[in-house]
C-alpha cells in the first residue's frame, strides 16, 4: 500500500511539474466555458432585418414598430423597390427582409387576409429558420390581437410553454456538452499519453521489473488523472453557476457520482489505448480521431441524434459521451432523480467494466 | 568467486517470436559474486536472453532459474530479488535526484526510514548534494548513470542486470562506471551486463559471446584470448561474429 501511495504522489509531481498539461488541465475547462458562455452561441439576437412597406397604412407601421422593439430583431434598413432586396442579401445587410403588400390594412378590414411576405438568408439554414420562426411570431402576435378585437366563432389559440429552459438560453445545452467533450478528451488522452510516454521513455521496464504488480502501475498511473478529471468538473460546475448562471436542479451529489463514473469510463479508455499503442503521437491521435470526434458527432451535443438516419441511430447507442450526456441534461436542466437515469448509468457502468477488464487484459504483464 | 553459489542458471533456454528464434537454447551458470559479460553484436538475442532472466518475457521452451526461483512460475519472486538497469538509463527526468531515489526504492519495497538513511548515504557516496533538489533533465549523462546504477542496486538485490550500461558516454565516466560495479560485486551482488565495449569484456571475471541466438563461447576472458589465439578480446568476439548470419 505504501508503494501505491509513492506511485501516486510520484504521478501527481510529474503531472503538477508539466506546465503544458497544467495549462490543459485547468485552462482548457474555463476557456471552454467562457468561449461557449460569452463568444460563441446559437442563439439568435439582434438579427439584423430590412423592411419593404409597400402598404405604408397603419397595420403595416404598427407591424414594423414591433419588428423595432423585439429583442431579436434591429431593423437596418428600409427599402423602397423589389430590386433592392437581392442588394440587402448580396451584401450580408439582413438575415431577413420583411415585404407588405399595397393595401394591407385595407384587406385585413376587409376581406380578412392580410399577406406578408417573409424572405430569410437560407445560406446558413438554422438560423434563417430561427429568424422566420421569430419573425411569424410576431405576426401571429399582431393577428391573434385582431381577432379578439372581433370574436370569430371558432378559433385555436396556440399556448407554447418551453419546459425547462423557458428562456431556450443556449447554457443549458453547452455546459453538459463541454463537461462531457472535455472529460472524454482529457481522461483519454492524458492518462494513455502519461503512460505510453513511460514506455517510450524506458522507464516502463523497469517498473515492470519490479516487485509492483503491473496492474497497480497502471492503477497508479490513472488515479491521478481521475482527481484531475474531478477538480475539472468542479471547475466547470462552480463557472457555470457563478458565471453563467446555470441552475443545477437536481441533486449535486448524483451529479458528481455520474460524472466521476463517467470519469473512469474515459480513464479506462485511455488505459486501453496505452495497451495497445507504442508512441505518444499515435496515443493522441486514436485519442482526438477515435474518441473526440465520435463524441463530437454522437453525444447528442452538436447534432440531434433523432434526425440521423437508424444506422447512425444505433451507432450512437455505443458512444459513452451519449449516456453521460443525456445524465447531465437530465439531472443539471431537468432536476430528475436517480430514478430516471438508471438506465443510462448501467449502461456506462458496464462500458466501463467492458474497457477495464480489455485494457487489463490487454495490458502486457510481460513485455514483447 | 565460489562455484558451489549459483545465482542463475539455464539450460536450453529458447524464445522464439513466430518463425524466428530470437535466443537459442542457450544453457550457462552464473556464481554468486560474479561479473559475467554478456556479449554480442546487435540482434545476437542479448537483450530478449535478459528480459527472461528479468521476469519480463517468458521463455518458449527450456529451463531457467534466478536466485533460485524459476521463471516460469516464480518471476513476482525473482522480481524482489533483482535490479535492473535499462539502456536508456530510465530516470524521471522531472523529478528531482532524491526523488527518483526515493521513487525507485519506494517500489522495491525499502521501508520508508531505511529509506531515508539509504538516501542521504547514496547522495552523500555520489557527492551529489548540491544536486539533490535538481531535476534529473538537467543533470550529464554520466551523473544519470551513475544515479540510475545506485537506485538499481538500492534494494540490495541478489543480482543486478545491466543491459549495455555505458553507452554514449565518455571514457573516463566508463571507467568510474566500473570501479562502481567492481565495488558492488565485491559486496557479493552479482552482476549480469551487456556491453558493445570489448575493453569492458576484459574487466567481466567471464564473459558469453552470443551468435544468432546461441552461446558461441563462454570462458575467461584469458581463456577466450588463449582458444581463439589472440591477444585482444577484439580478435576473439571477430573470429566468432564473422560466423554470423543475423545482421542488424
Amino acid at each position: 500500500m505504501k508503494v501505491f501511495f509513492s506511485f501516486i504522489k510520484k504521478e501527481f509531481w510529474h503531472v503538477l511539474r508539466d506546465k503544458r498539461s497544467m495549462i490543459i488541465l485547468v485552462g482548457l475547462p474555463i476557456m471552454m466555458i467562457l468561449l461557449y458562455g460569452f463568444a460563441l452561441s446559437n442563439e439568435v439576437k439582434n438579427s439584423t432585418v430590412a423592411i419593404l412597406d409597400n402598404a405604408q397604412d397603419e397595420a403595416s407601421h404598427l407591424l414594423t414598430d414591433r419588428f423595432e422593439h423585439s429583442q431579436y430583431f434591429s431593423v437596418v434598413q428600409y427599402l423602397h423597390n423589389e430590386k433592392e432586396i437581392e442588394e440587402v442579401f448580396e451584401k450580408g445587410k439582413a438575415r431577413l427582409v420583411v415585404i407588405f403588400p399595397q393595401n394591407f390594412s385595407d384587406g385585413l378590414a376587409h376581406s380578412r387576409a392580410g399577406q406578408v411576405r417573409l424572405i430569410g438568408d437560407a445560406s446558413d439554414p438554422n438560423t434563417a429558420n430561427i429568424v422566420i420562426n421569430y419573425a411569424s411570431a410576431i405576426i401571429r402576435d399582431y393577428q391573434a390581437e385582431l381577432i379578439d378585437n372581433q370574436a370569430l366563432p371558432y378559433s385555436i389559440k396556440v399556448e407554447t410553454r418551453m419546459l425547462y429552459n423557458p428562456q431556450l438560453l443556449s447554457t443549458f445545452n453547452f455546459v453538459p456538452g463541454v463537461m462531457t467533450l472535455i472529460l472524454m478528451l482529457l481522461g483519454a488522452m492524458m492518462t494513455s499519453v502519461s503512460i505510453v510516454k513511460e514506455k517510450e521513455n524506458g522507464t516502463m521496464e523497469i517498473l515492470l521489473v519490479s516487485p509492483m504488480r503491473p496492474i497497480f502501475v497502471v492503477i497508479s498511473k490513472a488515479i491521478p488523472y481521475m482527481v484531475l478529471c474531478f477538480v475539472d468538473v468542479l471547475i466547470i460546475l462552480v463557472m457555470a453557476y457563478t458565471v453563467l448562471d446555470m441552475p443545477m436542479r437536481g441533486n449535486l451529489a448524483l451529479l458528481l457520482a455520474e460524472s466521476l463514473l463517467f470519469i473512469l469510463t474515459t480513464l479506462s479508455l485511455g488505459l486501453l489505448i496505452s495497451a495497445v499503442v507504442n508512441s505518444q503521437q499515435v496515443a493522441m491521435f486514436i485519442s482526438l480521431v477515435g474518441l473526440l470526434m465520435p463524441s463530437l458527432i454522437f453525444s447528442g451535443f452538436m447534432f440531434p441524434i433523432e434526425n440521423m438516419p437508424l444506422p447512425m441511430q444505433i451507432i450512437s447507442n455505443i458512444v459513452p459521451t451519449k449516456w453521460y450526456y443525456s445524465i447531465v441534461k437530465s439531472i443539471m436542466v431537468k432536476g430528475l432523480d436517480f430514478s430516471y437515469v438508471y438506465k443510462q448509468t448501467a449502461i456506462l457502468a458496464g462500458m466501463t467494466l467492458f474497457f477495464m477488464a480489455l485494457a487489463i487484459k490487454k495490458f502486457k504483464v510481460r513485455l514483447e | 568467486m565460489q562455484n558451489n553459489n549459483i545465482v542463475i542458471e539455464t539450460h536450453e533456454l529458447t524464445r522464439r517470436f513466430g518463425d524466428f528464434t530470437a535466443v537459442d537454447a542457450i544453457t550457462f551458470k552464473v556464481s554468486a559474486g560474479e561479473i559475467f559479460g554478456f556479449l554480442g553484436a546487435n540482434g545476437a538475442g542479448k537483450t530478449t536472453a535478459m528480459r527472461i532472466l528479468c521476469g519480463l518475457l517468458s521463455p518458449t521452451s527450456g529451463k531457467a532459474r534466478v536466485a533460485g526461483y524459476d521463471v516460469y512460475t516464480e518471476s513476482e519472486l525473482i522480481k524482489k530479488q533483482i535490479g535492473y538497469m535499462s539502456q536508456k538509463f530510465s530516470l524521471y527526468e522531472n523529478l528531482t535526484v532524491k526523488e527518483n531515489i526515493q521513487f525507485f526504492g519506494g517500489i522495491y519495497g525499502i521501508e520508508r526510514r531505511e529509506l531515508k538513511e539509504k538516501t542521504a548515504e547514496l547522495i552523500d557516496r555520489l557527492g551529489l548534494h548540491n544536486e539533490s533538489n535538481k531535476l534529473v533533465g538537467s543533470l550529464p549523462l554520466g551523473w544519470k548513470q551513475k544515479i540510475s546504477f545506485s537506485t538499481a542496486i538500492l534494494h540490495r538485490p541478489q543480482i543486478v542486470f545491466l543491459d549495455e550500461p555505458t553507452g554514449g558516454v565518455d571514457p573516463i565516466t566508463r571507467r568510474q562506471f566500473w570501479d562502481m560495479i567492481y565495488e558492488t560485486a565485491d559486496s557479493g551482488i552479482t552482476i549480469f551486463v551487456t556491453t558493445h565495449y570489448m575493453d569492458e569484456a576484459e574487466y567481466c571475471n567471464r564473459v558469453s559471446i552470443m551468435v544468432d541466438g546461441a552461446i558461441a563461447a563462454l570462458d575467461t576472458p584469458a581463456g577466450l584470448k588463449n582458444t581463439f589465439n589472440t591477444n585482444s578480446m577484439d580478435g576473439v568476439f571477430l573470429q566468432l561474429a564473422r560466423g554470423a548470419k543475423r545482421s542488424e
